[in-house]
Parts: structure tokens; sequence; C-alpha cells
């Protein structure tokens, strides 16, 4: 350590070189930042989703009902634990553009199902008791302004009230992420009110959640439920939450992944530029090299001396911009509501670490071992 | 005119000899040629999207569905509705009536080709009518299905897209089993893809009653939306809007448009600072090896301007070698590369094709030459303003 001054030294030689390739090794992990998070926000958290949560859609299309009367049957079924159900409202706030998922949902089963939505026991005990009220994740609130007691008026594009007027929701909670990246732009309110007051559809319902006893079982209580009620009228298709996320994930197709192919050979391309700037840095400095050689300096402390200064620049740049993008994903979705998942997984922050050592390395390695092997009077002969 | 005859020379000068500073200059073009490549591509991306959801739109083609729906899936009309749109003033007639189509528009879990795993197929249950409404419409494989049986055809794009639809095949959905009788191409239209059957029988088999979700109309005239719309919102009988299939499609793109293009354009201009960072270096660099010669010519009397201009025109050459590069690469990548994506606001997959267009590839070279120049400027002003004698004895 006590050469770090002349490393430093070495940094602050040609100011304006350093800053800049410091600069676009910055850029470089700030976009690998955003890039990660990016591939978390298409994959739609699919690592958050529950090991014991099965969802049943129904058989032909997600978009048909099921029947009510299934949650008994469901509830009945060997390996089942626990069960609820959701229907999708598809509201519109104000203006079409404010878009945000609304589910009618039995609250009381819905929030045992689901115990990453957080929130106080005193604002559930409210909504339990309040047929039009809602619960709402923290970013929606903060979205809109809303705070607990708003009236909140949704329009409905699917369910119509008797009379075509607004729906009016009270908001009784907010609730908060009980794990990072869960999904806190969602809307729920009671079934019953839906249920009750539209004019068609009644006592159906758009999947179930179905919690088995032991996650081990999972694709067999699966495939009992879809015996359960196969050559039915409402034929059904249950799969883990996982499978089912990835599945709905994977409809977005190639977009995400050529995206990150994209993304990934230019942050290489970045990152090539750099490593070959800091090397010619060293290159420039045979001849000094040469002397301190010539002052009794070893060919491996040359060589630790030269590794350092460019891990040092890859160090200081790299892990500015891994900050940096770590900063700007704390402050969650860049684009109003459509990525929920954005936020930057610890295993991706390592991975960039590693990789800011490793281009300090490559960068430094070749002309180290060149600086290592000079012989000094070739070098100090040698110009530029 | 002296001034511009000496910025020529040097520049000739410093651009023949970039092949002496071959390896620094091959990292300017290099870093640039990446972010365009990353720029084009990214828009090609939201520019097939776009292309896919409202080209071949007719503009004498309009939509009905209820008023206060943002898309046909969360739409219903029920016939006697459908009835009275087809009769409202303003539509263009054909032997059979009103050109007008009332559709069913569902969805159906389908495998993917490329995943292999249920993808949200979009089924459109149409009336005869629908193919005198698109006239574009062909078939180009097969026949077209027969009103009162199961049997679809399907859109060239969907056909590719998703398995086991060729002609003569069945496919299952449910309880209900289709006979793949025919492919219909519409000029790229989104319609292609989708896949179609006779909307009496979608109804039976989705319990849809006799209910439908839109009616697609050809207006006589293409200035006789208003008057249509004034004759509809006039009938209290009916409570639905009218918009330009177009104008319906636009909307439609909008979200997932959106996200492409802010990650477009954010990744891209971050990339875009970090090459800039690049060629300054690059620059930088080809000022320094040639100080000596740079102090020599101020010695001999060319002026601080030529010597500025012709750095600057160094790096805008390097950047558009860049440009050239990075556009021609993704061009010949990306251009024409078909792939399906699930378009958010209707939750159903639209295949499309990346579309490198000419504009885009003048917009990357755009940005090609402006990082250039950016990347120029503190170079040649460090260079015009070096004392000469300090420099002449430089190394």
């Amino acid at each position: 350590m006590k050469f770090f001054h002349l490393v430093w030294r070495g940094l602050l030689r040609r100011k304006l070189r350093t800053l800049f390739t410091a600069l676009s090794i910055f850029i470089a992990f700030l976009l690998f930042g955003a890039l990660m998070a990016l591939r978390v926000a298409f994959g739609m958290g699919v690592d958050l989703a529950g090991q014991d949560r099965l969802v049943m859609i129904q058989k032909v299309s997600f978009i048909q009902p099921l029947p009510l009367g299934y949650l008994n049957r469901i509830a009945a079924t060997d390996g089942v634990s626990a069960v609820t159900h959701s229907s999708w409202f598809g509201g519109v706030y104000q203006d079409p553009k404010n878009f945000f998922a609304q589910f009618a949902v039995d609250p009381e089963s819905w929030l045992a199902m689901y115990p990453e939505y957080v929130l106080p026991d005193a604002q559930k005990q409210a909504w339990f008791g309040n047929r039009t009220g809602a619960v709402v994740g923290r970013a929606l609130a903060d979205r809109f302004g809303w705070k607990v007691g708003d009236r909140v008026p949704l329009k409905g594009t699917i369910w119509r009230t008797a009379d075509d007027a607004p729906w009016t929701f009270t908001i009784d909670g907010i609730y908060e992420a009980g794990t990072k990246g869960t999904d806190t732009t969602q809307f729920f309110f009671h079934y019953a009110y839906l249920n009750e007051t539209r004019t068609f559809g009644k006592d159906l319902t758009g999947w179930y959640v179905v919690r088995v006893a032991d996650p081990a079982q999972s694709e067999d209580v699966a495939a009992r439920l879809d015996a359960l009620f196969a050559n039915s009228s409402s034929e059904t298709k249950t799969s883990t939450e996982k499978a089912f996320v990835q599945a709905f994930a994977k409809q977005i197709g190639d977009i995400g992944s050529i995206l990150m192919a994209i993304l990934g050979a230019v942050l290489f391309t970045i990152l090539l530029v750099a490593a070959n700037t800091m090397a010619q840095a060293v290159r420039e400095r045979t001849n000094e090299l040469a002397i301190m050689k010539t002052l009794g300096f070893g060919d491996g402390q040359l060589l630790g001396l030269v590794l350092m200064e460019s891990v040092l620049l890859a160090v200081l740049g790299g892990g500015a911009g891994l900050l940096m993008a770590w900063l700007i994903t704390q402050r969650g979705d860049p684009t109003g509501g459509l990525l929920p998942a954005f936020f930057l997984p610890t295993r991706d922050l390592v991975l960039g670490i590693v990789l800011i050592l490793a281009l300090g390395i490559a960068a430094g390695l070749l002309p180290a071992w060149q600086a290592g092997r000079l012989r000094i009077v070739d070098a100090l002969r040698r110009q530029g | 005119m002296q001034a511009l005859s000496q910025i020529l020379a040097i520049t000739a000068v410093n651009v023949r000899s970039i092949p002496q500073r071959l390896a620094s200059s091959l990292v300017a073009i290099v870093g640039i040629a990446g972010v365009v490549v990353v720029f084009v591509a990214v828009l090609s991306i939201a520019q097939g999207f776009r292309a896919a959801m409202t080209t071949a739109g007719d503009p004498r083609t309009a939509i009905v569905m209820r008023a206060g729906t943002d898309s046909e899936l969360s739409s219903i009309l029920m016939r006697e509705n459908t009835q009275l749109v087809k009769d409202a003033p303003g539509l263009a007639q054909g032997p059979d009536g009103p050109v007008a189509s009332a559709e069913l528009f569902v969805i159906v879990n389908h495998p993917k080709r490329s995943t292999n795993s249920d993808a949200n197929v979009p089924l459109r249950g149409v009336e005869p009518g629908a193919f005198a409404v698109r006239p574009r419409l062909k078939i180009v494989e097969g026949r077209k299905f027969e009103p009162g049986r199961n049997e679809i055809i399907v859109g060239r794009a969907a056909a590719g897209q998703f398995t086991g639809l060729e002609v003569g095949r069945d496919v299952r959905w449910g309880e209900n089993v289709w006979t793949v009788v025919g492919i219909f191409e519409a000029d790229g239209a989104i319609s292609e893809s989708e896949i179609w059957c006779d909307a009496k029988v979608l109804q039976g088999a989705y319990r849809r009653g006799d209910s439908f979700q839109s009616v697609y109309v050809q207006l006589e005239r293409e200035e006789g939306l208003e008057a249509f719309k004034a004759a509809l919102a006039a009938d209290p009988r009916l409570n639905v809007m009218a918009q330009r299939e177009t104008d319906y499609l636009a909307d439609q793109s909008v979200v997932l448009q959106t996200i492409i293009r802010t990650v477009g354009f954010v990744i891209a201009g971050l990339m875009g600072i970090g090459a800039v960072f690049g060629a300054i270096n690059t620059m930088y660099n080809a000022v320094a090896s040639r100080t000596r010669e740079i102090a020599t010519l101020r010695a001999l009397g060319f002026g601080a301007l030529s010597i500025v201009s012709s750095v600057m025109a160094e790096s805008a050459v390097l950047a558009l070698l860049g440009g050239v590069a990075g556009g021609l690469l993704a061009w010949g990548v990306f251009d024409g590369y078909r792939t399906s994506t699930m378009n958010f606001q209707s939750f159903s997959q639209v295949a499309f094709a990346f579309r490198v267009t000419p504009t885009l590839l003048v917009q990357g070279l755009v940005c090609a030459l402006v990082m250039g120049l950016l990347g120029g400027i503190l170079p040649a002003i460090r260079a015009a303003r070096m004392p000469i004698t300090t420099a002449l004895r430089e190394l």
C-alpha cells in the first residue's frame, strides 16, 4: 500500500484522459445496472413467485371466466391448504392513459394468500368491513397522491353499473412491499361489490389461486384439480405460479432477449474502448517504467503497480456507475407503472463488482506483463 | 478563401494519416458503431411494431364499440345494437346491403413456435361482410371458412409464429376442434396476426349468446366519419362510439411503443455519452501524437481556425465511418427479423418484422456525426491553443 501515492500520481499524469476513461467505465456500469434491472422487469418478477401457490385459469383462455362454484370443490381437494380467487376489473381512472391493474378479490382469503402485501392490521380490518373499500399499493398511491380515506371513482369498461355511473371506492389501506420487487401498483377491492353491482356475468370469477400443503406435491395437486373439472363446461388449466408468470413473460418473447443481446454487445464495446485506452496509458510510459527498473523495482513489483493502477481506475469509474445505477433503481419503475418489478438484485450487484475487477485486471495485464519483461536498455531507447 | 484552402489542406493531411493511428482510430469507430447499432436496432423494433399495427389501414374503415371501452376485448354489443349501427347513414353499400361486419374478438391459448409455451393468440369471429370491409385481405392458400362450421383461416404472420396452423390440420381449444382451411394475407396489416372464424360459431363455442364486441364498417366517404358518429350519438337506443380503425390501432400500440422507445432512447443516449468519451480520448491521442507537426504548421503560418476545423473534421470522418458500419450492421442483422410479442393493451400476440427504414439509418448517421463533433471539440481547442515554442520542443 505504500506505493498508493505513486499509483495515484500515475493516474493523474494525464488528468483528462483518466477522467474520460473513468467516465466511459462509469457509463458502462450504469448501463449494466439498468440492463439487469430491465431483465428482472421483463421477467415479470418470476423469481418472486410463491413456491407453494398454484394458479388456475380457464383452459382455453385466461379471459374466459370460471364458475364461483368451483371454490368449495377446490378447497375440498386433497393437498390444498387454502384457496382464493380474483377477477380482472379493467376500470379507467380519469383517463385511459392512467392505466393500472384492478382486481376484485375476496379480501380476507386474498391477503392470507399473499403475505407479501403488507398493511397495518387496523387498515385490514377497516377494509374487511367496508364493502366498497379498496386497498392499493404504495407506488400506485404515490402516483396519484391518494391517501387513506380518499374516494376514487373508476369508470367500468367491461363491468358496468346499472345506470353506467362510475364505480366509487374508498381507500381503506395502502400496502407496502413485503419483499423486494413486490408489485405495489395494484388496486384490490371486494368481489362482493363487483358481483352484486354488475349487470351480467354474475357468480363468475377470473381465476383461482390455490395454496398447496406441500410444494413438492404441486404437480400432483394441479393434475388432480384439472381432472376434477375435466369434461365440464369450463375446463381448467392449473400451473404453479412460477410457471404461470414464466409463460406470461415468455409472451413478451424475443423482445426482451433481443434487447439484452444488443445491450450486452454494446457494453462489451464500451469496455473494449476503455480497456484499450487504459492499456495505451501504460504503454506510453515505457521509458518511465524502465527508469523505475533501473532504480531497483523488481519485475513483480512493476507488474503489481501497473495492475493496481488499472484496477483503481476501473473501480473508481465502475464503482460510481454501479452505485448510480443502484440509486436510480431504488426509485423504482421509470415508466410509471408499466414495469413494476424494476429493481437491481444483489446477485447482479455482485456480478457487477466482479466484472469491474475483471476489467481492471484484463486491461492492465498485457501492458503490465510487457512492463515486467522489459529490458532496461531497450526500453530507455524507445520513444513515445 | 485562403482560410478555406488551409482547412482543406490540413484536413486532407489528417485524414490521410488516420491509418498511422489505426488502433486508436478503430477504437473510436467501433465505439460509435456500437451506439448506432443499438440506436437503429431498438428503434427498428418500435418502427416494425407500429407498422404492423397501422399499415394497410384504410381511412374509410371505422370501428364501432361500446362507449367507454378502450379495446375490443372489453366491449360488448348485442345483435340489435349491431343492426342499428349497420343501418346508420353514411356507410358504403354493397350488393348485400351496408359494407359492415359485426365481430367477436377473443383470445385462445396456443403454443408459440419460438418458446413452445402457450401464448395469447387472437381469434376473431367475423360476418361475411368482413371481407368486403377489408378488401385487401386475400386467401393465399386453401379457401375461406364455411359459415356454420368449425373452420378457421389463419393470418400469414400467425401461421409463422404459432405451431400447427397449417391448412388441413385440426387444432383443439377446450372442447372445440377446429380445422384450418386457409391462410390469408392482408398487406401486412394487423389481421395477419389473427385467426378468423365464423362469428356465429364462435358465439356458441364461447357461450357469448347473441352478442358481439365490435362492428367494422366501411364509410361511404373518408370524411364521413363525423356525420356517422353524429348519427350514432343521436340514436337513444345506442351507447356506442366510433373511431377510425387506424386511430384505434395507433392507440392500441401506444403502451408498447412507449416502453420500447423509452428504453431505446435512454440506453442509446447513455451509450452515446460513453462513446463520446471514447472519441474524446482518441482525438486527444491523435492531437498529442502530432504535437510537433501541428506546431510546425502553426509556425508556417496556418491559422488556429484551420487547425480546429481539421481536428473536428477528422473526428467527424471517424464518426461517420462508425455510423455507416453500425447502420449497415443493424440493417443486415435486424431488418425483416420476424418475431411476435404481446401487446399489453389487447393482451394478445402481434406478429411483426423489425424495420430498418432509410429514415432510421439517416438518424443513426446524424447521431454518429453529433457524437464525433462533440468528441472533437475539446481536443481541437487544445491543438489550436498549444504554445508553438513548447510544442516544437516536445518529443
